[in-house]
């Protein structure tokens, strides 16, 4: 799907809303933590850590079900191991709309 | 079943946590951010931990580095079991690299579904069962038509076939008794008929096999072998009247 959604929570928790919270509590944890330091890596050109932030973001995208979000995150990774990071851009704006969607639900 | 998780990521231990939940014989025993602190949690456990769910992308140390110290024998002195691994990944790249190692069992890819990771559980268990049938059959070792080596608390212990009069089922273990002694041997009856010659035992019971030459005598139902009256099912009873010379 083309937006972030609960797809992929709601099965793995199965009617567990204490779960299902959990979870989401922990990704909204977790998610600035990961998206700070993956600016701060990009912009420094540290394209190795950066590379390691891109692949657990990778993560919340899928667990989010953000498949548009999640396949860029896949090339973005590819691309950074040769360092080129064409797609930062793209990819901040994935990020963006990640932190619009944690922040309404 | 025990195991633990190593996964840097608290949203993935999170996950791999509810997917256990649902596994009725299964207990998470420990959670780890990371190689050391799983590494240093083993060497200090008591219990058996079956198997590990293992991130492979960690800080420091990665996943495979930590099979590595498995499989170098750093930590058999205090592992009675090497645990199997089953690799959690978001990267199918390190598919081929893990199946090299005899260790995993199998290799999920983020994000897991349940029926998948259900699978991955089965898997485990079919990989458990098969090795405690070699361990069960390794117990036993048939050398010679009347001779049969039995493995008691690390000796192999020598016995003549022809001297086992019944071997009865106990649990995990069978009770091999001969006219001198009882030997308890972690094994099963359907392992130890496999190295017993068909024309001397006879199981007649599903917790019995006896040497239907030491048969005292038959009454209904039961089987009088040294003294002792042992059941036989309806089923092996035709078998057993086969064996015996009537008049």
């Amino acid at each position: 799907m083309d937006v972030p959604n609960l797809k992929y929570i709601n099965k793995l928790a199965n009617g567990d809303k204490i779960f299902s919270k959990k979870l989401i509590d922990i990704i909204k944890q977790e998610f600035p933590v990961e998206k700070h330091s993956y600016y701060k890596n990009i912009n420094s050109n540290n394209f190795e850590m950066a590379l390691q932030n891109v692949h657990k973001l990778k993560h919340k995208l899928s667990i989010l079900s953000f498949e548009k979000g999640y396949l860029l995150a896949i090339k973005h990774e590819e691309n950074l191991r040769i360092h080129n990071n064409s797609l930062n851009e793209e990819f901040k704006r994935v990020l963006d709309k990640i932190t619009d969607y944690l922040n309404s639900i | 079943m025990n195991c633990i998780i190593i996964d840097d990521e608290a949203t993935a231990r999170t996950i791999l946590s509810q997917l256990c939940s649902g596994i009725s014989d299964l207990k998470v025993v420990g959670e780890f951010d990371s190689v050391l602190q799983g590494i240093s949690f083993l060497k200090q456990q008591q219990k058996q931990i079956d198997f590990i769910l293992l991130d492979i992308h960690l800080p420091d140390f990665t996943g495979f580095d930590f099979i590595n110290t498995l499989a170098s024998g750093e930590l058999k002195h205090v592992l009675e079991k090497t645990p199997k691994i089953i690799l959690t990944t978001s990267d199918k790249n390190f598919a081929i690299e893990a199946y090299e190692y005899d260790c995993v069992v199998d290799y999920l890819l983020k994000p897991i579904l349940p029926l998948r990771f259900n699978k991955a559980i089965q898997k485990i268990k079919k990989n458990m069962h098969q090795a405690s049938e070699t361990s069960l059959a390794s117990n036993l070792i048939e050398t010679s038509e009347n001779q049969l080596f039995v493995n008691i608390d690390k000796r192999l212990i020598k016995i003549d076939i022809p001297s086992i009069y019944l071997i009865e089922a106990k649990g995990d273990y069978i009770n091999l008794k001969t006219e001198k002694n009882n030997y308890i041997v972690h094994s099963s009856l359907k392992k130890i008929k496999n190295k017993l010659p068909d024309a001397l035992f006879l199981r007649v019971h599903r917790s019995y096999i006896i040497n239907t030459n030491k048969i005292l005598g038959i009454e209904d139902n039961t089987v009088l072998i040294n003294k002792e009256v042992i059941p036989i099912s309806r089923s092996s009873r035709t078998e057993l009247m086969k064996r015996i010379n009537l008049l």
